[in-house]
């Protein structure tokens, strides 16, 4: 069942003196429950896509469903976090995490209850009273992901979560929210420059072109990859045979060789 | 043994920054009295016309009396009371401005060239209209106090709005956040730094628009003395005025410092 789609989606960025077509014609769906990571060159429209679904823009033309209903008209939680933390720095942490129910509303005692676990989930319990600038890099990125996660979202978007991150960080991160996702049981959307993560956190890899961006190949994740921990994936026996094959993709891509006869492909 | 030496070398640079200090404090002082001290030689003994240019120990002498007879702190206390209203009218407003630019760009653009004329007048050759508006008194005289600094708070303050970092706003509107909960979440108090910093300029600004507020109507407050002083020729009224005002200003320029630093502290951590 496909439970977010976007069908012929385009987008323009105008300004007095020129316009960017930043989205030509994508279309895909994605199931309930679904991990799907979007890879690309930059500037392809990677957080475009994710603004559109986040709602924080209105796509030129073409149409977003969720649930099969126009996603505008929708009430389903979207949770969107940006390709840096943005954690507003004159608030302390539990204040952050808290801007969510605060617009919506829903501040309870549960609420105070799920930051508790969340906080706990992401190993760093007992922040709430600090500012984000007495944390690392790392540190801030997982309160972000809270503050993300309590407005108990359906749909997660998540902007290259972990690029600013050392290897060793970055791996962690990625199991502990891969399983927070599973647990939770969100449909997730990940943007990322890196195919290793791509591929050991999704169901599916949406690889995109740049000028203008459009979907240029998708990929299904093998089962067996799909059920090994992220942590674990990089030494998966087939790990390095899809890595090679799907690279192909994105090196011809990247040096700009593809005449675009892949696009019937699927 | 290297702790020991780490202090010595510490408190040999706390040293020399004591003595610097010490330095500075000496010529500084030094400065001072050789201003009164020249300025009252140069008077008494008819090298200036102590009649235009009075001397220290008269400014005193007067300063004592008036202060003895209480008469200066009538002066005084109604100076402050326009110059701290017109002051915070002066902010208020700005932001309050500033913050309606921000919620219709259209409305910016239209205020647009207005806000241009308006910031590049002086302010204070609006005060004969002020004055024929809102009758000769003290609420004139604020208005003038306020007036001043208005415009200029609302375009700093707009422009630090502009500047706020838009990904603030994006992380409010994936909540699904209003543009009034943007404001309120996001932009107001990413700005708070830019809107204290504005207070500095403005009390300084307000004692101009008072005191010239004075020149033209009261019948009372410092910028009155200075008025009248001038007009019976009694300099030594004049300066006696002008040196409370320094005193005064100096004083409340140095509270809103410390004010600006508490709110830093307090709101902005
Ligand atoms: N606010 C904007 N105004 C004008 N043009 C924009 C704006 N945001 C993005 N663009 C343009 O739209 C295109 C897609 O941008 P987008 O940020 O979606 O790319 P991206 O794939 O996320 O890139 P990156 O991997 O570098 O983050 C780019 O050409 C960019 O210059
Ligand atoms: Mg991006």
């Amino acid at each position: 069942m496909s439970f977010l789609s976007l069908e012929q989606v385009s987008h323009y960025y105008y300004s007095p003196t020129s316009y960017t077509k930043a989205l030509e014609n994508i279309s895909f769906s994605i199931a309930d429950g679904e991990f799907v990571s979007i890879i690309g060159p930059s500037g392809c429209g990677k957080s475009t896509i994710l603004s559109l679904i986040a709602r924080i823009m209105e796509q030129t033309e073409g149409h977003i469903y969720v649930d099969g209903e126009n996603i505008n008209d929708s009430s389903v939680q979207i949770g969107y976090m940006l390709q840096q933390d943005y954690l507003f720095p004159w608030r302390t942490i539990i204040d952050n995490i808290l801007l969510g129910p605060k617009i919506n509303d829903t501040i309870s005692e549960e609420t105070h209850q799920q930051i508790k676990q969340l906080l706990d989930d992401v190993h760093l319990p007992g922040t709430e009273q600090q500012y984000p600038d007495e944390l690392s890099g790392g540190m801030r990125q997982r309160i972000a992901l809270v503050r993300t996660l309590i407005t108990n979202p359906n749909i997660l978007l998540l902007d290259e979560p972990f690029s600013a991150l050392d290897y060793v960080t970055k791996l962690k991160l990625e199991n502990i929210v891969s399983e927070m996702i599973k647990r939770y049981n969100k449909t997730a959307v990940l943007v990322t420059h890196d195919l290793g993560e791509a591929i050991s956190m999704s169901d599916r890899i949406i690889l995109m072109d740049a000028k203008p961006g459009r979907v240029a190949e998708i990929f299904d994740i093998p089962e067996s990859i799909r059920q090994t921990e992220p942590f674990y994936v990089r030494r998966h026996e087939e790990y390095q045979q899809l890595f090679d094959h799907i690279w192909q993709y994105v090196s011809e891509d990247t040096v700009g060789e593809r005449n675009h006869n892949h696009e019937g492909d699927n | 043994m290297k702790e020991t030496i780490d202090q010595i070398l510490y408190s040999k640079y706390k040293r020399q920054i004591k003595k610097e200090k010490k330095i500075v404090t000496i010529w500084q002082v030094a400065l001072f009295l050789l201003f009164i001290g020249s300025w009252e030689l140069l008077s008494s003994s008819r090298l200036i016309d102590p009649l235009l240019f009075s001397s220290p120990s008269k400014v005193i002498t007067l300063i004592y009396t008036k202060l003895g007879d209480g008469s200066i702190i009538g002066h005084l206390s109604i100076t402050l009371f326009e110059t701290i209203i017109g002051f915070l009218l002066g902010t208020i407003f700005g932001i309050i401005l500033a913050s309606t630019l921000w919620s219709s760009k259209r409305v910016a653009n239209i205020a647009d060239p207005y806000l241009v004329i308006l910031n590049a007048m002086p302010k204070v050759a609006l005060g004969p209209i002020i004055i024929v508006a809102l009758g000769p008194g003290y609420v004139s005289i604020i208005m003038m106090g306020a007036i001043i600094s208005v415009i200029i708070t609302a375009l700093v303050v707009y422009s630090a709005f502009n500047e706020v970092d838009p990904n603030y706003e994006r992380v409010l509107l994936s909540f699904g956040a209003s543009r009034w909960q943007c404001f309120k979440e996001a932009v107001f108090p990413a700005t708070l730094p830019t809107m204290i910093s504005t207070l500095k300029v403005n009390v300084g600004l307000s004692w101009v628009g008072v005191i010239v507020g004075e020149f033209l109507v009261s019948k009372k407050g410092l910028g009155y003395l200075i008025i009248y002083g001038f007009q019976v020729f009694d300099f030594t009224l004049v300066m006696s005025s002008l040196v409370i005002i320094a005193i005064f200003a100096a004083i409340m320029y140095k509270l809103v410092e410390k004010l600006e630093r508490w709110l830093i502290k307090h709101t902005v951590s």
